[in-house]
């Protein structure tokens, strides 16, 4: 609620202004020309084929049926799942983890901090190229495990469709951990330190205060994390991109990736419409997840 | 004793797990000074047996970056003003006065941001066609200011609401307009958002890849971020080079981050606490 204007008496508010209208509209209409009103556009093309240069003809649901068996969206699709929970999953676990690790102030966490963080203000194409000189033929990942003696595990890692995936997921993660440990240190630093001097009086233990007190008191942030996620890895595309663009023979193949090719480089513009609308159909749930938790905030503030 | 012995293993896991971190780092800025014949001696994955700055030279005039870099800034720099001003009135009007429906405008600015961008991809590539604005840096600048604008006013909003109201009806009695209170009121008690918003928007917007290569199609017209992946392609065996730009690339972004890194990380962290 506005703070100020729901408490005055009604005569005393202010008239909408001309100004005050154009701070809202003017914002609003940059977004609706480009956001809403591509968005729209976005879910008609899916519904026609179009090369980009004669108009768009409408097909009904044609597109989508021919997704249903192209062997590559199923598999762009499983990638995407895999993606989201190992991506996902470990980022959490990881990011979670350093966060209990570091969340006291003492020698050195600043540091400890600072070193983990580093690799999110690297725009992924940076972080890709990082990794490409490490997985290179003959590069770090290869001269490290000759030196350890297992040599025999060397392969191609991103020419490999065995490995490909995983070896984009790898630099991915290392990116994402210590965002997501930034959003647990804020969480964790919001818990009253009360909550802990009570529960430790009572003779709890350090890992029941973590499942007891920590855990349950982090329930807004893991909805912030979650949707994070799951947002971040529907859209996940630069660093795949900059390391395989999707290949080789698709196996590191995301939805995005190639929905991106299937516009611009295959120029069916239709057919990569249906595919945007399954990412949008995908993450909606986490989208109207997010709104509500907002619209709430809202209601109670 | 016991104490001792884990605050040791705490530090020296710690100071491994932060060495392993940032070593893919420092291997790069390392092997950006190394000369190409050196690394087609002894591979990529060896220690460096010379050292040259050519490679920055190399990188920065041949291979464009210089270019790409003031492409960037060109682009960053308006994108950031524009938008948080923007989102600064949207969330000053929403937040502070009875506006009809403005529950409504916010969560549907929101909405805008937390769409896929794939579903825009298209649609935007052909609008910029369509208004000519199509391999200009202004159609860059145009579709990261309409698609930030949502997250910074919803942020703003949740700022700017909160801030107490009798500064507000005090400006009111003596007669300033909404144009005064926001300007000589709510917007310099925004500042910390602002300044926030300010760090995050500005990396966001300058590692940016998807969006420069959706509505720009020259290469001099590129900035850093997908400019990095043609200077791969022009220097393929150049590994020196490819790190140089590599490093580049990536010092305006550490330079806002150790700069601003209070703002950056609470930045990072609002919402995180709601």
């Amino acid at each position: 609620m506005a703070v100020p204007v729901s408490t005055l008496p009604r005569r005393r508010q202010p008239r909408l202004s001309p100004l005050l209208a154009a701070f809202v509209l003017v914002p609003f209409a940059i977004e609706s020309v480009w956001v809403f009103w591509p968005a729209l556009q976005g879910f008609w093309f899916s519904f026609t084929r179009w090369d980009g240069m004669t108009p768009p003809r409408f097909v009904g649901v044609d597109n989508y049926t021919e997704l249903a068996g192209d062997p590559t969206f199923r598999g762009a699709l499983l990638n995407t799942v895999i993606w989201l929970l190992l991506f996902g999953g470990l980022s959490v676990a990881g990011g979670f983890g350093m966060a209990l690790l570091l969340q006291r102030d003492r020698r050195g966490v600043g540091f400890y901090r600072a070193a983990l963080f580093t690799p999110v203000v690297f725009s992924l194409v940076v972080t890709a190229l990082v990794w490409r000189v490490f997985y290179q033929p003959d590069g770090l990942a290869d001269t490290i495990l000759r030196g350890v003696g297992l040599e025999h595990l060397i392969r191609p890692w991103l020419a490999d469709p065995d490995t490909a995936l995983y070896a984009v997921i790898l630099p991915a993660l290392w990116r994402q951990i210590g965002y997501v440990m930034v959003l647990y240190l804020a969480g964790l630093k919001a818990i009253d330190p009360a909550l802990h001097e009570a529960a430790r009086v009572d003779g709890a233990s350090a890992w029941q205060r973590l499942w007891k007190v920590t855990v349950p008191q982090l329930k807004g942030v893991n909805a912030v994390v979650l949707s994070v996620i799951v947002i971040d890895s529907l859209r996940s595309f630069d660093i795949v991109w900059s390391l395989t663009r999707g290949g080789p023979y698709h196996s590191s193949e995301l939805l995005s990736t190639y929905m991106y090719s299937t516009a611009f480089q295959g120029l069916r513009l239709g057919y990569a419409s249906a595919i945007a609308v399954v990412i949008f159909l995908l993450a909606l749930a986490v989208i109207l997840g997010y709104l509500v938790r907002a619209f709430r905030e809202e209601e109670n503030a | 004793m016991t104490r001792a012995l884990r605050t040791g293993a705490f530090h020296t896991g710690m100071v491994l797990l932060s060495v392993l971190w940032l070593a893919p780092v420092l291997w790069v800025v390392v092997m950006s000074t190394r000369t190409f014949d050196d690394i087609a001696a002894h591979g990529v994955g060896s220690l460096p047996h010379s050292f040259t700055l050519d490679t920055y030279r190399q990188a920065w005039t041949d291979g464009g970056e210089l270019q790409a870099l003031v492409n960037s800034l060109l682009v960053t720099v308006p994108s950031v003003v524009l938008s948080l001003m923007l989102a600064a009135v949207a969330a000053f009007a929403l937040s502070r006065y009875r506006i009809p429906g403005r529950r409504t405008i916010l969560l549907l600015m929101l909405a805008g941001n937390l769409l896929p961008p794939q579903i825009l991809l298209i649609p935007v590539a052909k609008f910029s066609e369509l208004t000519g604005l199509y391999d200009t840096l202004y159609a860059l600048i145009a579709v990261q200011v309409g698609f930030g604008l949502g997250f910074y006013t919803f942020v703003l909003y949740g700022f700017m609401r909160d801030l107490p109201r009798e500064i507000q009806e005090a400006a009111m009695i003596d007669g300033a307009g909404p144009g005064q209170i926001f300007g000589r009121i709510i917007l310099p008690l925004t500042r910390p958002a602002l300044a926030a918003l300010g760090a995050l928007s500005f990396t966001w917007i300058f590692n940016d890849l998807l969006w420069a290569i959706t509505v720009l199609r020259t290469d001099d017209k590129m900035p850093v971020t997908p400019a990095l992946l043609g200077l791969q392609g022009q220097f393929v065996s150049s590994w020196s080079v490819i790190a140089a730009g590599t490093v580049i690339a990536a010092v305006p972004t550490v330079a806002v981050f150790l700069r601003f890194q209070k703002h950056f990380v609470s930045g990072l962290a609002i919402g995180a606490v709601k």
